[in-house]
């Protein structure tokens, strides 16, 4: 009698199975470690590819600055628990340049996470990059590679991407090229969270309802997680029970209200909702497609 | 199509208790299918629908949908299920879908990963990846234009593939009137097709996607129909998952873990089988024997671990296991060969070459492989065998294979793991084809090196010298042969054993069959490198000069050859030095169009990167090239 493996295993032992095939193919990988509830999967999988072993690549959080200060806290301690070191970028030029989501609009990603990306794999000559990002999220999405490859100016051709059959991944690269690997490909954001669930794993509690500081901006509700929030004129901030669907930093990442306040009720939230997961974020409402033009210029 | 309401997502049980529904979530299966069509049959559509009808479609996508159905749509005012799944923006614009997509939906009872490739002549490629990992494919047939060329060709692919759930799905019943004679004919028709190509059996259906009759639920529209609707059938179907572990157990090693020196474990994916602690297992290709102490996890140890699973093995004994190496059942071990037979699907705009060496990876396993001319192409509209020297982008043949050591294997038929190949080109790494393999040749059992009672060592201890291979390369006229030469009389001068394999000498001989294709110059330098070994193995310092304008080539000898003991000398006159001498006319006629495929005109010459020796020809006179030569090679310099 056959022991039927559920999709969530399936999915695991899929993940698996590339996180070690990377490591076996490729001389120095790194896995970019965004704090998000895929980071904590993607992370989590990878402490059970390699058990005993710790992972045997670092993480790399490329640094806004602008993350919420909760975010912070977990990246440390998820750090010290998988015994792997942490490597924190920041882009000293947006450093020195005081570059912000405030005044600086889409510059401030591009600067920052973009370019800040594109400096830290140049500077550790890393040459695979373990990357969260889902083929379910948006459209263009859905027809990237697992493995995902890059020039030596990190640039992506939608064009020029090898064929993946079976389990069989062509991870040869020449030097000064990279690979950007996505071992979470085939899951779902309701995936995600049961298998969160199930797993008991680590995420920022700001993904659970409570009563936060917030303001209402250009239809977004956006939390006031520090004092480096500037308050336009006749702002005061709001409690209001909010949790976020989705994080990145905190001034471009807006807030839903709402009362679920652990994953059976998030999960329930979220399968009851009307709206996908990216809506919450800024970046995508420039224009149709407008992660595939991001794509092409490096941004993950 | 509201009078029943939806199987897929049970709102009123999320809403009233969660854990119940989480708790029956967790336990779904999952199935991967392909849908093999065209726009025009509606297949965009049906992915559509399914993705709509359960709800993976959210207010503000429909939103964006519904501008886009007005904008670009192609249904007048109704919603244009078809944008839903369109990605790329450039793809949208020309309102085709150009490359392999993977969506996602769930009903209650199974998670779902549809493989949506496209139906267009150029799409080879695209629905063999799609395939590979699917276990049920969806053929979708136009009612109103029943079997076409093109439903043969998805079929023969997916066949070809090995997926044994053929699902045939007549769609657009609508536009039909849901007529039934019609309905029969199409599927008899089909069916006659279906049994010449050996697919013995599939589930025939019919639907409209556009409307959604018997996509989710029973159409009224037909009532004569009695079989499952499409989703209750995708729900049902047996998995290739649970077939995989009945088969023998297969484990091929990915990764060695070894966080210290107290553990060595063996990380892999249970390929096929099951396996637990204390089962004899014998490791390939060694042949050594041990058992499975303890199958290691995250959680705790397991006592048995099954297909498609992800574990970390140890073993009883300190035996010898590395990456690539297999893992099996003691007592029903995977072969082990060097010489196939297998189809090969080639996927790059560059022709296959026969005897060009690639690289083949088969799961864990990479190594050089060379692919001899194909028995057969297949035809994929009309199935014929057709003869042919190579492979082009899309084509499909059959041909044997050798590769530089042995691998583990088991027929394609019975594991796609250990029976399908990718081959990468070993100069731009991309993947350029990818092939299943059929059975070994006994030839790969039966021959066996002689081994040989004088040695290679003994041959060139007698002529007192270490044998090598001087390769020339450079441009036709860059003055090859005549430094050549000069670096022969040299060595002769100094009793030294040697022999000149001359370009055009040889194509008068042993290669007079080869023309000057680029398949015919791959195979001229491989029969050449082979004369080359084989003299060296004689103890002789082998001179060779050939154009041998690609870099693949030169590596191949290369590799044959010690340490040391290959030195290529490239003879580095430009293209317009080398028209301008001239010297043997070949220039005029190649400019006049009167010679084709010339090197450095009409054919590529792959300038080497790192030679052991590079002559600039316009610093160098012929004498002091080979003074130059004569002295790297003797190692005075």
């Amino acid at each position: 009698m056959a022991r039927l493996l559920t999709h969530l295993e399936r999915l695991e032992a899929e993940s698996i199975h590339i996180l070690r095939e990377v490591v076996s193919e490729t001389e120095r990988p790194v896995m970019l470690y965004s704090v998000g509830k895929d980071s904590a999967v993607m992370l989590h999988l990878a402490r059970k590819a390699f058990h005993p072993s710790p992972p045997p690549f670092p993480l790399l959080h490329v640094d806004t600055t602008w993350k919420f200060r909760a975010m912070y806290e977990l990246r440390d301690r998820m750090a010290r628990q998988s015994g792997m070191e942490l490597i924190v970028y920041r882009n000293p030029e947006a450093m020195d340049r005081g570059i912000n989501p405030f005044d600086h609009g889409s510059l401030h990603t591009d600067m920052w996470k973009t370019e800040g990306l594109k400096q830290a794999l140049d500077k550790y000559g890393f040459d695979a990059a373990f990357g969260g990002a889902r083929r379910d999220e948006e459209k263009s999405r859905a027809k990237e590679r697992i493995f995902s490859f890059r020039s030596t100016n990190h640039r992506w051709d939608p064009k020029n991407q090898r064929p993946e059959l079976w389990r069989n991944y062509n991870a040869r690269k020449a030097k000064g090229e990279s690979i950007r690997v996505f071992p979470i490909s085939n899951w779902t954001e309701l995936d995600i969270w049961q298998y969160i669930h199930l797993e008991g794993i680590p995420i920022v509690p700001l993904y659970f309802a409570q009563k936060r500081p917030t303001v209402e901006r250009d239809g977004l509700i956006l939390m006031v997680d520090d004092d480096r929030f500037p308050l336009r004129e006749g702002e005061v901030p709001v409690e209001r029970s909010i949790r976020f669907r989705t994080l990145g930093c905190y001034p471009l990442t807006g807030a839903v209200e709402s009362e679920a306040s652990n994953l059976p009720e998030v999960i329930q939230e979220m399968l009851l909702t009307t709206t996908s997961e990216r809506q919450g974020r800024a970046i995508d409402h420039d224009q149709t497609a407008s992660m595939e033009k991001k794509k092409q210029e490096g941004y993950f | 199509m509201n009078d029943t309401p939806s199987r897929y997502h049970p709102d009123a049980m999320i809403a009233e208790d969660i854990h119940a529904y989480l708790d029956q979530h967790q336990r779904k299966s999952l199935l991967r299918f392909i849908t093999c069509g065209s726009v025009d049959d509606g297949k965009s559509t049906l992915i559509g629908r399914l993705l709509y009808d359960s709800k993976m479609i959210f207010e503000d996508q429909l939103a964006s949908l519904e501008i886009d159905s007005r904008k670009v749509g192609t249904q007048g005012q109704e919603i244009d299920f078809a944008l839903l799944v369109d990605g790329l923006a450039a793809e949208r614009e020309q309102g085709i879908t150009i490359d392999v997509a993977y969506r996602f939906f769930s009903t209650e009872k199974r998670k779902f990963i549809v493989a949506d490739t496209p139906g267009h002549e150029q799409y080879t490629r695209n629905m063999v990846t799609g395939a590979s990992t699917a276990d049920l494919a969806v053929i979708l047939i136009d009612a109103r234009k029943g079997v076409l060329t093109q439903t043969r060709r998805h079929s023969y692919l997916a066949h070809l593939i090995g997926i044994r759930n053929i699902v045939l799905a007549v769609n657009k019943m609508d536009l039909i009137d849901f007529d039934e004679a019609r309905y029969h004919a199409i599927v008899d028709d089909y069916r006659l097709f279906a049994t010449s190509i050996g697919i013995g059996d599939f589930v025939a259906m019919p639907i409209s996607g556009f409307k959604g009759d018997n996509v989710t639920t029973l159409s009224p529209n037909m009532p004569w129909y009695s079989g499952p609707t499409l989703i209750q059938h995708l729900e049902t179907v047996e998995l290739d998952a649970n077939i995989d572990q009945e088969k023998p157990f297969r484990f091929p090693v990915q990764w060695v873990n070894r966080p210290n020196l107290d553990f060595r474990g063996f990380s892999g994916l249970v390929s096929t089988g099951r396996v637990s602690a204390g089962d004899p297992v014998r490791i390939l290709p060694s042949g050594r024997t041990s058992a499975v102490s303890r199958i290691v996890a995250f959680e705790g140890d397991l006592d048995e671990a099954v297909a498609g699973q992800s574990v970390t093995l140890t073993l009883a004994d300190e035996v010898d296991c590395s990456r690539g190496d297999v893992i099996a059942i003691a007592n029903d071990p995977p072969e082990v060969a060097d010489q196939f037979e297998a189809t090969i699907v080639w996927m790059a705009d560059e022709e296959m070459l026969p005897g060009r060496p690639y690289w083949l990876k088969l799961g864990t396993q990479t190594v050089t492989v060379q692919i001899q001319a194909p028995k057969y192409q297949v035809n994929v509209n009309t199935l014929e065998h057709l003869a042919t020297r190579t492979l082009d982008l899309n084509a499909i043949g059959v041909a044997n294979l050798s590769t530089d050591r042995p691998i583990v294997f088991e027929p394609y038929a019975r594991s796609r793991d250990l029976g399908g190949f990718i081959l990468i080109d070993k100069v731009s790494n991309a993947t350029v084809g990818a092939g299943m393999l059929h059975f070994s040749l006994r030839r790969s059992q039966n021959v066996h090196w002689q081994a040989l009672e004088v040695s290679r060592e003994k041959h060139a201890e007698l002529k007192n010298q270490r044998p090598a291979i001087l390769w020339f390369t450079g441009l036709s006229g860059a003055g090859k042969s005549t430094i050549a030469n000069l670096v022969e009389k040299r060595l002769v001068l100094m009793n030294r054993h040697t022999f000149l394999l001359d370009g055009d000498n040889v194509r008068h001989g042993l290669n007079r069959d080869l023309g000057f294709t680029e398949a015919d110059r791959v195979e001229n330098i491989r029969r050449v490198g082979e004369v080359a070994k084989l003299m060296s193995d004689a103890g002789l310092i082998v001179i060779t000069a050939f154009i041998s304008p690609f870099r693949a080539e030169r590596q191949m000898v290369r590799e044959t050859m010690q340490p040391g003991e290959f030195f290529e000398v490239h003879i580095d006159t430009s293209l317009e030095e080398a028209e301008r001498r001239d010297v043997k006319g070949l220039y005029k006629k190649a400019r006049a169009g009167e010679l084709a495929n010339f090197t450095g005109i009409d054919s590529p010459y792959e300038v080497p990167e790192n030679p052991e020796i590079r002559i600039d020809t316009t610093r160098m006179s012929p004498e002091e090239a080979a003074q130059t030569i004569v002295e790297r090679l003797l190692g005075w310099s």
